[in-house]
């Protein structure tokens, strides 16, 4: 209860900086999600549709690596992103980008996975079709994406969930540095570990009701658009 | 990947900038507010910006030596020495010091009110079966504790999860630990005056010289770490070691309570 009324508290005192960490942690996660939604999309269908060796072995893979521990990713890119790193030129460790690089990795398994699965299932249907009408390659991957957009939505929201909730990964990339690499969840377990519970809290309301406003607005739109397109 | 980074380090490239350092320090100084206070002081007296990444001493010891960061600010001396000699740091400086104190549970199971020096204080813990939370991370306080626990003779490792509790976490989460579990903890005073979910937990021992403990601050070498912002760590060190730098650490107060001591030369 005195969480509810710390996140109310925060929300109407316009707290600024909670904006600005609720504004990283949605610019970052979203960042990451259209770059990962853009790479696991295609490949999930492509992997989906095409016959070739190997391929139920890196649908393996990629059902694996849904399950990363963050911390892992997190340990990868902060090995990568050092200055005495292979990547430690480009000076990213300890900035926004270095953190939307660990989401992307951590969650292109996660959109790519799902969306091959519920483009299986529209495989059996279609493929004597496509077949049938000369629609292959990348044609055929976009047929197909277009076709079960409504469906892959939850696939896209499984991995903004996934982005937005994770700490172990941001917090080694990012450093938790306040006014630069502070978002929600790094801020809940640096709360957490002042031992103010409260806060902390309040702060993890906060994050939740995003999640919820997002997943709504989500679902109303696809309700929406289907609708429309059966009216 | 490859889109990513193309997409990214345009963004990267505003992060660059020379009046910006890096400070791989610990949690004590980071939880207990110092740098919220200190922070906006030096950014007006220098203009600097400094981005604090808070871990254990051991960690900012490693992230340093990846280069990591351009100054490093950590409490313990031995190793901060070595990393000096190894030829990381270019110099060390004796910054500030505070104490570490020994908290625990109202009723005190072990008597640790009656104990009349750390090592006795520790021998009761170990002998009365109370339990003990250690970081058991590496960090500075870690560090201490263990020094501690040999000097006393006893090895609490042989009591590894049954009395002896090692988390493996910060202080702050330590703590948190400890509490839950009615158990004694090792802290550095400045987090422990600042923590904000006590409970039941109450500090019990303190003032034994042995418990004290040093910060010290080490710009880190330009020789090992080319990519250092040399400039910005100097003038991040000499404003600490300044007069008007310890001045600032030795205002810095909670609840009517100085948190740190200055003691540069």
């Amino acid at each position: 209860m005195d969480a509810l009324t710390e996140a109310f508290r925060l929300i109407i005192t316009l707290d600024p900086d909670l904006f600005e960490i609720l504004g990283l942690s949605i610019r970052v996660s979203l960042i990451a999600l259209a770059i990962a939604t853009v790479i696991g999309l295609p490949l999930g269908t492509y992997l989906a549709i095409n016959k070739f060796p190997g391929r139920r072995v890196l649908i393996t893979l990629l059902n694996a690596l849904m399950g990363m521990p963050p911390v892992v990713v997190g340990l990868m890119v902060y090995l990568m992103l050092s200055r005495s790193g292979p990547l430690g030129g480009l000076g990213l460790l300890y900035t926004p980008t270095a953190m939307i690089i660990a989401q992307v990795v951590l969650i292109t398994p996660i959109i790519a996975a799902l969306s091959n699965q519920v483009i299986e299932n529209l495989y059996q249907e279609y493929r004597d079709t496509f077949y049938s009408l000369g629609i292959t390659g990348s044609k055929a991957v976009i047929a197909y994406l277009v076709d079960a957009r409504y469906s892959l939505t939850t696939c896209i929201l499984a991995g903004f969930g996934r982005a937005i909730a994770e700490v172990g990964a941001v917090i080694i990339v990012g450093g938790n540095i306040d006014h630069l690499t502070r978002v929600m969840t790094t801020a809940i377990a640096l709360e957490t570990s002042k031992g103010n519970l409260t806060l902390a809290l309040g702060l993890g309301t906060v994050l939740l009701t995003l999640a919820i406003l997002v997943n709504g607005a989500v679902t109303a739109v696809r309700e929406f658009a289907k609708r429309r397109q059966y009216a | 990947m490859k889109l990513a980074v193309v997409l990214v380090s345009t963004l990267a490239a505003t992060q660059a900038l020379a009046d910006t350092i890096v400070v791989q320090s610990t949690t004590s100084t980071k939880n207990s507010g110092l740098y919220d206070y200190l922070l906006p002081v030096l950014k007006q007296d220098t203009g600097l910006t400094v981005n604090v990444v808070a871990v254990g001493t051991g960690q900012a010891i490693k992230n340093a030596m990846r280069c990591d960061g351009d100054v490093l600010l950590v409490h313990a001396k031995a190793s901060e020495e070595r990393f000096v000699a190894e030829g990381y740091g270019s110099m060390r400086w004796d910054l500030m010091y505070n104490d570490f104190v020994i908290v625990g549970p109202e009723q005190d199971p072990a008597k640790l009110r009656q104990a009349s020096t750390a090592l006795d204080a520790l021998t009761r813990i170990a002998t009365s079966g109370a339990k003990f939370a250690s970081r058991a991370d590496d960090s500075g306080t870690h560090k201490k504790e263990r020094a501690l626990w040999a000097s006393a003779g006893i090895d609490p490792e042989l009591g590894s999860g049954q009395w002896y509790m090692e988390t493996g976490s910060g202080m702050g989460a330590t703590l948190n630990t400890g509490i839950g579990l009615g158990a004694y903890v090792m802290t550095d005073r400045a987090t422990w005056i600042k923590f904000g979910n006590k409970q039941d937990t109450t500090l019990l021992f303190d003032g034994d010289p042995a418990l004290f403990n040093q910060y010290g601050v080490i710009p880190v070498s330009q020789k090992k770490c080319p990519t250092v912002n040399a400039q910005g760590a100097r003038v991040f060190t000499e404003w600490l070691l300044s007069d008007r730098g310890q001045a600032a650490i030795a205002a810095y107060q909670v609840a009517g309570k100085p948190l740190f001591f200055p003691n540069a030369d």
